[in-house]
């Protein structure tokens, strides 16, 4: 993977919310560069800054200092070049899984495309994730993995630049998680989408990324360790089990989460929910390696 | 769109109410009402006979299926006579023309009284006409107050305090303000229905009004977030995502409303003597013969049947038309 060329730069990016009596720093001299097509993953404790950093580059917070840019241009406000697949799905509850698609694809492509071209090209984004069959499904219809599936094919369906994902398996079950992060990485490589991913789940992070980007507690969380994980693709997740490398990589985000940045448990829940996550800590629970 | 088109969509309806039923079970849940509804009528008998008022004893239920009886009957004899006027005229009117090919002939329509049947359809047809009006104006209101903050924070207290008031005090002064604006040569609708209809407009928007704005407000951020991430234009967003998510609370509103729209029209009516059913029971009130209290007790129920009526029927139009069928029960 080439770092030659940065695609996504964030630089000296903080972040600050006005509370009682001054400033809470969520997030401090966050730099990070990122290359076109390159699977990032962000992981850290709770309240420790990932959501934050993820909205500052989808556009929908604006980093108080420093900035992103994006191939070069400042981001200053959402767009669908940035596509986001919501933790909880966040689809239209009175849209099928067609019209969740549909309404993405006409906003964008409204210019550029025919109605039939539109039409096609939503079902060839469902089908991208396996939901050909269940299109006119709504999402009350449908499992929390399918909604999920769905989501991805709305934010694939726009053609990002950059896919954010925040916590996109987070509320799944094992076995569908390993289902959908092996749908994942076959339409990453199929499509070399760029993509930035919070996880709270190390082996999730391990398997997926190209690089894993460590953030230390906040308050003024910051990036503490970038780890590179060299691991030839395509990867399989049982095969990984017994890899030298892949438990190297493993150990390596585990040590950084428990013994250089152990949760101060003292810490006040209430100001943390302010900008941070509500899920526990990280697990090291995978669907193979559990 | 891959909808279901909506007449598939009342054939499955249909279909579902169909498949449940079984006789056994039919018995078994109409056992109790119909068990309440025959106590009710027996206490209603026992306690009518020891009620003596200045017009005689109160009428028990046979009383009152005797008026109602009557009142159907007088029906029929009016439309039976402007039948027959009618028949009368074109008579005359060929009469005339054979005697002069170009004479000018009309035909004056049938004045007679109005009979119960045609009170209750003047009444259905101002309570939809108020009910209209005010969901115009409080659905596109509603949105839009709901979609900014600091509007919100400005109308809202103009609304909790209108929100209360009785249709008793709105009357006198939507008759003024009516006699006073509405003063057109022919008019093609009498006064007194402008002034019920505004009336109960007044009283039953708040209800949707405030519904829609809960609504509007609801909006989950999730959904908001998307819809910043895709772009979407004002029109786009408010059609696209607001509308739809508010629409389960919308109808919520819509269903107190006609409610309360049917309550306010009955008082209306009997104090603005604007034809109906309000001013049916008050001039049987005035009219004080031996068979006014039955007749007056025939209007109560088929109020309260038609206001039953008119919330199924509202409901039914949720169960359609509402992506969110578990807030459309009862």
């Amino acid at each position: 993977m080439s770092h030659s060329r940065p695609h996504l730069e964030l630089s000296s990016v903080g972040m600050g919310f006005p509370v009682k009596g001054g400033t809470f720093t969520a997030l401090e001299d966050v730099n990070l560069r990122v290359a076109e097509g390159e699977f990032i993953s962000l992981i850290g404790h709770s309240g420790c800054g990932k959501s934050t950093v993820l909205n500052i580059i989808a556009g929908l917070m604006r980093a108080t200092r420093g900035g992103c840019l994006l191939d070069g241009r400042e981001v200053t406000e959402p767009g669908p070049e940035r596509a986001v697949v919501f933790q909880n799905h966040s689809l239209m509850p009175w849209l099928s899984a067609f019209g969740n698609v549909e309404l993405a694809v006409r906003q964008v492509f409204r210019r550029f495309m025919t109605r039939q071209q539109r039409r096609d090209w939503v079902i060839h984004n469902l089908e991208l994730v396996h939901m050909g069959h269940a299109m006119d499904k709504r999402p009350d219809e449908l499992s929390g993995g399918m909604r999920q599936r769905v989501g991805i094919a709305r934010a694939l369906a726009m053609q990002p630049k950059v896919l954010l994902m925040d916590e996109p398996f987070g509320a799944l079950d094992a076995l569908t998680r390993a289902h959908l992060q092996d749908s994942l990485m076959e339409i990453q490589r199929e499509l070399n989408s760029t993509v930035i991913m919070i996880t709270h789940d190390v082996d999730e992070a391990v398997l997926l990324s190209d690089r894993i980007v460590m953030m230390t507690n906040g308050p003024a969380a910051t990036i503490g360790e970038v780890l590179d994980v060299p691991l030839a693709r395509p990867r399989d997740r049982v095969g990984l089990a017994d890899c030298a490398e892949y438990n190297r990589c493993r150990q390596s985000v585990l040590s950084f989460l428990y013994e250089k940045q152990q949760k101060v448990m003292s810490m006040p829940r209430k100001s943390g929910e302010a900008w941070g996550d509500p899920e526990g800590a990280p697990s090291a629970s995978g669907a193979v390696n559990a | 769109m891959q909808q279901t088109a909506p007449v598939t969509r009342i054939a499955d309806f249909m279909k579902q109410r169909m498949a449940g039923f079984n006789l056994q079970g039919a018995i078994r849940a109409l056992s109790m009402p119909v068990l309440g509804v025959l106590v009710f009528l027996l206490l209603w008998q026992m306690a009518a006979q020891n009620v003596t008022t200045s017009l005689g004893s109160l009428p028990g239920p046979a009383g009152v299926w005797e008026q109602a009886g009557n009142l159907w009957a007088d029906h029929l004899e009016e439309q039976r006579r402007a039948a027959e006027f009618i028949e009368m005229q074109k008579e005359r009117n060929a009469q005339i023309l054979e005697r002069n090919p170009d004479a000018e002939v009309r035909i004056r329509p049938y004045s007679g009284k109005e009979t119960f049947i045609d009170q209750i359809l003047t009444s259905l047809g101002t309570v939809f006409s108020g009910f209209v009006l005010a969901s115009l104006v409080a659905i596109p209101l509603g949105i839009v107050v709901g979609l900014n903050r600091y509007l919100y924070e400005a109308v809202n207290p103009v609304i909790q305090v209108f929100k209360p008031v009785s249709p008793l005090a709105w009357l006198p002064i939507v008759t003024l303000v009516v006699s006073a604006t509405y003063t057109v040569d022919d008019p093609m609708v009498s006064r007194a229905f402008i002034t019920s209809m505004v009336t109960v407009s007044l009283c039953s928007l708040w209800p949707t009004l405030v519904n829609t704005i809960m609504g509007v407000n609801a909006v989950s951020q999730d959904l908001r977030n998307v819809s910043q991430v895709l772009r979407l234009g004002f029109f786009t967003h408010v059609w696209r995502v607001v509308l739809p998510s508010a629409i389960p609370m919308i109808f919520t509103g819509l269903r107190l409303s006609l409610g309360i729209a049917w309550m306010v029209l009955i008082a209306a009516e009997m104090l603005a003597q604007s034809p109906g059913l309000g001013k049916f029971v008050w001039d049987e009130f005035q009219n004080g013969s031996s068979e006014s209290l039955g007749r007056i007790m025939v209007a109560v129920i088929v109020i309260g049947l038609i206001g039953l009526v008119l919330d199924r029927g509202m409901l039914m139009l949720q169960r359609l038309l509402s992506w969110d069928r578990a807030s459309a029960t009862h």
